[in-house]
């Protein structure tokens, strides 16, 4: 592995500054660890031209004084963002050779800050999984193994290929999204950090939709540090996503001072049900106790409504899933199988183009909100989803974060999870509550397994408090100073 | 709650997805497992709480009513499939 590709965004962007490396450089390094990583699948679609391309400008920038926040930083678009010119799928066949005639607001403002995309992330179908296997241009592999055991692991879901790719070095950093655990899961999975920010922190504009109340891009990174320095790039107020907050960025950075004595940090006690995997509940305790140690106070809170937060998920998110892939007709882009009338076009335009899990959601969401039953379905989500908020609110009376595990378990095999729908649902348990809240969520890596692969934490702040739950974060990240490495990567 | 075949085939229609026919009993078992695992929540007391249409508190954003975008119909038009005369074409709807 090259020195370059071992470096954090921190470092990277002192050592252009003074002149160390190129922007060209950096790039090319990745672009050679790429190619000998392609088992991974971690990539649908690579852009090697370009990323030279723009690393040749951001030298030109850095040497002019010129250089962005994010300027010559190497990164993996997740293939959900519409990126002008690139072919982007969101790892559906339905999208067909769809190539976007513009850029995202997300992916434009890290183009706008420097960054050097190096391709599009393989992710779920339209995001919907926490194991990346329902994507259209195979399964992503996680380059974590168990100790003495190649069976081949899932790197969680959606953003399975953004977490692959960002673990594996072969990303500096990476974007994904996050409607129910979709950054966090992976992150966990992968041994990274992953940010779900505040609901309507960066712009939705341009990310192909999935359940538009949930769904938020966020950073996924090698440590805290490079996430606060990248969402900081992401973030900002956007008019053309109506759900867009008109609120400052503060620079997440500068927040990351290390004290965070006398903070209260609450521990629910829901988020430890009777079947808690002993290893999980130990790595929470001890988590706890880093954070405690460092002077916060750590107190129980409850949550009541959390074990009613999955099944709401699985309500409102397919709802507006449903209602948002309507779009996919065959008739202004991508797919198209002919029929012999409009609608025999669209039924089987859509049962060519969608996947199994794709169409199972979109047809619980038509059946949620068809006559007759969207009183008893999707507005009965709605109520209890708002019964699960105020149980945050609450919470965020007495303290100033919330610690949880990211995941129940550790990284699974691939095909283990695949056949039962519900307990691949059960993956995203300690994420969901949050999404459904709206909350900025953080995924921290803390400790391996006993079978050696990496587990995560949680950090739950208030509604775009990421300044705190950053700087809880690093607290953690330094007390844990995880620094396992994949096979392979290592030395 | 447990969905039968028709009912299954039903909301196929309403979707716009074609299902086939050797598909129908175990898709209905799927979705009728999801569906169960979600009635949960009708122990959930929600008299007099009102639903949670959204996250972002805020209030709509008002703009002058004014075009603001647009003027390239080469670019819309890009990615469809099919195309005629600068228009998207469909099969044929009326006789």
């Amino acid at each position: 592995m090259s020195e370059l590709t071992k470096l954090t965004i921190g470092e990277a962007r002192d050592g252009m500054a003074k002149g160390a490396f190129t922007a060209v450089e950096l790039t090319q390094a990745h672009l050679t660890a790429m190619e000998k990583a392609r088992a991974l699948n971690a990539y649908i679609t690579e852009t090697p031209d370009l990323a030279l391309s723009r690393a040749e400008a951001s030298q030109v920038r850095i040497q002019s004084g010129k250089a962005g926040s994010m300027e010559g930083i190497p990164v993996g678009i997740k293939d959900l963002f519409c990126t002008e010119g690139v072919k982007t799928t969101a790892g559906s066949k339905i999208l067909g050779d769809f190539v976007p005639p513009y850029e995202s607001f997300v992916s434009r403002k890290l183009k706008d800050a420097g960054a050097v995309m190096l391709g599009k992330t393989n992710l779920d179908e339209f995001a919907m999984g926490s194991s990346n296997e329902t994507s259209a241009s195979g399964s992503c592999v996680s380059p974590w193994t168990r100790s003495g055991d190649d069976t081949k692991l899932v790197p969680g879901g959606s953003s399975g290929g953004s977490a692959s790719a960002v673990a594996a070095r072969i990303a500096m950093a990476a974007t994904g999204t996050d409607t129910g655990g979709s950054i966090r899961q992976p992150a966990a999975f992968c041994g990274i950090v992953g940010l779900k920010p505040t609901y309507g922190r960066c712009s939705r504009w341009g990310i192909v939709a999935f359940a538009s109340s949930l769904d938020q891009a966020g950073p996924m990174t090698r440590t805290v540090g490079d996430a606060a320095i990248m969402l900081r790039a992401m973030a900002g107020h956007d008019p053309m996503d109506s759900t867009s907050a008109p609120v400052e960025v503060p620079n997440f950075e500068a927040a990351l001072t290390g004290d965070i004595r006398g903070l209260k940090i609450g521990l629910p006690k829901e988020y430890r049900p009777e079947g808690l995997d002993p290893e999980i509940a130990a790595l929470w305790d001890r988590g706890a106790e880093m954070l405690r140690d460092a002077g916060a106070e750590v107190v129980e809170v409850s949550l009541p409504h959390t074990k009613y937060a999955l099944a709401t998920y699985y309500i409102i998110a397919p709802a507006e899933a449903s209602s948002n892939l309507a779009r996919y007709d065959g008739v202004r882009y991508g797919l198209r199988v002919d029929g012999n009338s409009l609608d025999d076009m669209y039924r089987k335009t859509r049962a060519a183009g969608f996947g199994e899990e794709v169409r199972r959601r979109i047809l619980v969401g038509t059946y949620a909100l068809s006559a007759g039953y969207y009183d008893a379905y999707y507005l009965k989500a709605q109520k209890v989803r708002a019964l699960i908020a105020e149980d945050f609110k609450t919470a965020f009376k007495t303290v100033d974060a919330i610690l949880t595990p990211t995941t129940p378990t550790a990284a699974f095999g691939l095909g283990e999870e695949v056949n039962d729908p519900v307990t691949m649902y059960l993956n995203d348990v300690f994420t969901v509550p949050t999404s459904l809240a709206g909350l900025p969520g953080l995924s921290v890596p803390v400790g391996l397994s006993s079978t050696g692969l990496p587990l995560g934490l949680q950090l739950v702040g208030r509604y775009f408090d990421e300044e705190t739950v950053l700087n809880v974060g690093s607290v953690l990240e330094k007390a844990a100073g995880f620094s396992a490495l994949p096979k392979g990567l290592e030395g | 709650m447990a969905l039968d075949k028709t009912t299954v085939a039903n909301i196929a229609v309403l979707a716009r997805i074609d299902v086939e026919e050797d598909r129908m009993e175990a898709l209905a078992g799927e979705l009728s497992g999801i569906l169960n695992w979600i009635e949960q929540l009708g122990e959930v007391n929600t008299d007099g709480v009102a639903p949670m249409t959204s996250v972002a508190d805020l209030a709509l954003a008002w703009r002058e009513d004014k075009v603001t975008d647009g003027g390239y119909q080469d670019r819309v038009l890009a990615n469809a499939p099919e195309q005629q005369d600068g228009c998207f074409t469909v099969p044929k709807v009326m006789e």
